[in-house]
């Protein structure tokens, strides 16, 4: 399936004050992968995110989305296949109703109006709120409008989902179910995020940004466990990788290993307990 | 602050009674439009000392209010919140029109009499229009208004801006807050405070506005806007909307308090 590889060679960005937020990076994407961008602030993830989906162009080199160059004119059918939720729900939910801001894509394809309604429908579903239809966007809660803004853009059935910064904002319970529906999807999803906890369970790959440039790319244990790397680039090792603030065990690489006391009364005995 | 959270909480009333189901909701959108708008312009059409012959223009209000289910009291607030406008526009007639007319054997003066006029047409006028609006909703409003060939851009610009008020007031009720808290004892805004206020909104509606367009790009934006399919006009809309329009008319012909008057008169 060729046609859902995204590749990037040799990108250059600078911004019209001067500033050079992407610097010669190139990297490939293929079909179904699951890709973590991670970088301190103003490491350059919000412009890539732009570059790939034509929003800015670069200064130099190319986005390739399959086999087609991102360009003014293949915009439109570029951005049929790339699917972006914003970092903002705000910025995305610009209808009236939620009804309306998830048939806004499908609408603007000039679908028949009983396919929108499917396709509506079917999005709204997929992320648990078809019970919000008719509400205002702005009645929302964080969550509801997180789970909106994905649907809007589930209803135009990207082949690639690309998320800013997906979980920030959000209450430990709504940011679970975003992760779980993050899980949930076979698209290919690129996801930026500072939320490194959330990057290592739902991506498989990490690429690293630092500056503009890419410090590092490869398996998400591997990236994420590397205390060094992360320290450099203005991060740190996830909290679910990190010493266990109770009883201070080291980690282990996918969680920690407690040791447990626990006082066998009958046996007047100490029990040692240790699990994974 | 208080006050525009007290708006914000209006403009999600009138949301919320939009979704109601009753009779005068499910007429269509575009005949509750131009009902509104036949409305409007015979209210307007009154001549300036007339108060009598305005009367019976309030049974629309009225008749809307109860068939619609709506509840009075928060909608008359909402009217009252613009009175004082009225009030302004209107309170200098007194002072400038001192000629007399007898009225019932006491003479008043006309200037009196031309803003009483005033009064009661921009109160109905208005109660009509956040009337349509509760009773219709902004997006089926947005579509009569392209069903009656309003360009898309000043519709989307009305959607636009009705759905992004109640974001830019709390982005404004956040910079007031912070304002406040770091200038205790103080009333509103420093003047001098003014320039960087207005300027730093004006920055952040820019922004918003550049990534709203880009959300709005990205999902296939071209410029063209759809609205789903809405149902097509039967009946019992245009029956409506006939009816209406004939009583208007003939109110506005016939001064129907008078009459009235004069057939009682007449009889005793």
């Amino acid at each position: 399936m060729s046609h859902h590889k995204i590749e990037v060679r040799n990108l250059y960005f600078s911004y019209p004050d001067g500033h050079k937020a992407i610097k010669n990076m190139s990297f490939s994407i293929y079909h179904g992968e699951s890709i973590g961008i991670i970088g301190a602030n103003g490491a350059g993830k919000s412009t890539l995110l732009m570059l790939l989906m034509g929003v800015y162009f670069p200064d130099g080199g190319e986005v390739l989305v399959g086999d087609v160059r991102v360009t003014k004119k293949t915009l439109p059918m570029i951005r049929q296949r790339l699917g972006m939720v914003f970092q903002d729900p705000d910025d995305q939910l610009f209808m009236t109703t939620v009804y309306e801001d998830v048939a806004f894509g499908p609408r603007n394809y000039k679908l028949e109006e009983e396919d929108v309604e499917r396709r509506v429908m079917q999005a709204l579903e997929k992320v648990g709120i078809p019970h919000l239809k008719d509400r205002a966007p702005y009645k929302l809660s964080g969550g509801e409008k997180r789970s909106a803004a994905i649907a809007s853009v589930l209803s135009m059935q990207p082949d690639v989902l690309i998320m800013d910064e997906p979980t920030s904002g959000l209450d430990p319970k709504s940011r679970r179910r975003v992760i779980d529906l993050l899980k949930s999807f076979e698209h290919t999803k690129i996801i930026t995020s500072h939320d490194l906890d959330m990057v290592l369970e739902t991506c498989k790959r990490i690429i690293v940004i630092k500056k503009g440039e890419i410090a590092a790319d490869g398996t998400a244990v591997d990236i994420l466990s590397n205390e060094d790397l992360l320290n450099s680039c203005g991060l740190e090792l996830p909290l679910s990788l990190q010493k266990c603030p109770v009883c201070g065990t080291s980690k282990g690489k996918f969680g920690y290993i407690h040791e447990k006391i626990v006082v066998d009364k009958e046996a007047k005995k100490e029990l040692r307990l240790t699990r994974e | 602050m208080s006050n525009m959270i007290n708006s914000l909480s209006n403009m999600r009333l009138l949301d919320d009674l939009a979704r109601k189901e009753t009779f005068i909701h499910r007429i269509h959108p575009l005949i509750k439009l131009l009902t509104t708008v036949v409305y409007l312009t015979v209210v307007v059409s009154f001549e300036r000392y007339e108060i009598i012959g305005l009367l019976p223009f309030i049974f629309y209000p009225i008749l809307i209010f109860a068939f619609a289910e709506l509840p009075v009291a928060p909608i008359l607030k909402m009217i009252l919140l613009i009175e004082p406008f009225i009030i302004g526009i209107g309170i200098l007639n007194p002072l400038f029109d001192h000629s007399k007319v007898l009225f019932g054997g006491i003479a008043i003066s006309k200037g009196w009499v031309t803003f009483l006029s005033i009064l009661i047409k921009c109160s109905l006028t208005v109660t009509a229009s956040i009337l349509l609006i509760a009773t219709t909703g902004m997006d089926r409003f947005a579509v009569a208004l392209r069903m009656l060939k309003i360009p898309k851009i000043f519709v989307l610009q009305i959607l636009l801006t009705y759905r992004y008020i109640s974001v830019l007031i709390e982005e404004v009720s956040r910079m007031i807050r912070a304002y406040s808290l770091r200038a205790p004892g103080q009333k509103g805004l420093k003047w001098s405070a003014w320039g960087s206020f207005a300027g730093q909104i004006l920055l952040r509606t820019f922004e918003r506005a550049e990534r709203v367009y880009q959300a709005m790009n990205l999902r296939g934006f071209t410029g063209e806007y759809y609205t789903g399919d809405i149902a097509k006009l039967s009946f019992k809309d245009l029956a409506y909307f006939a009816a209406w329009s004939l009583f208007f008319i003939i109110a506005r012909i016939y001064n129907i308090p008078v009459l009235i008057g004069s057939l009682f008169t007449g009889v005793i």
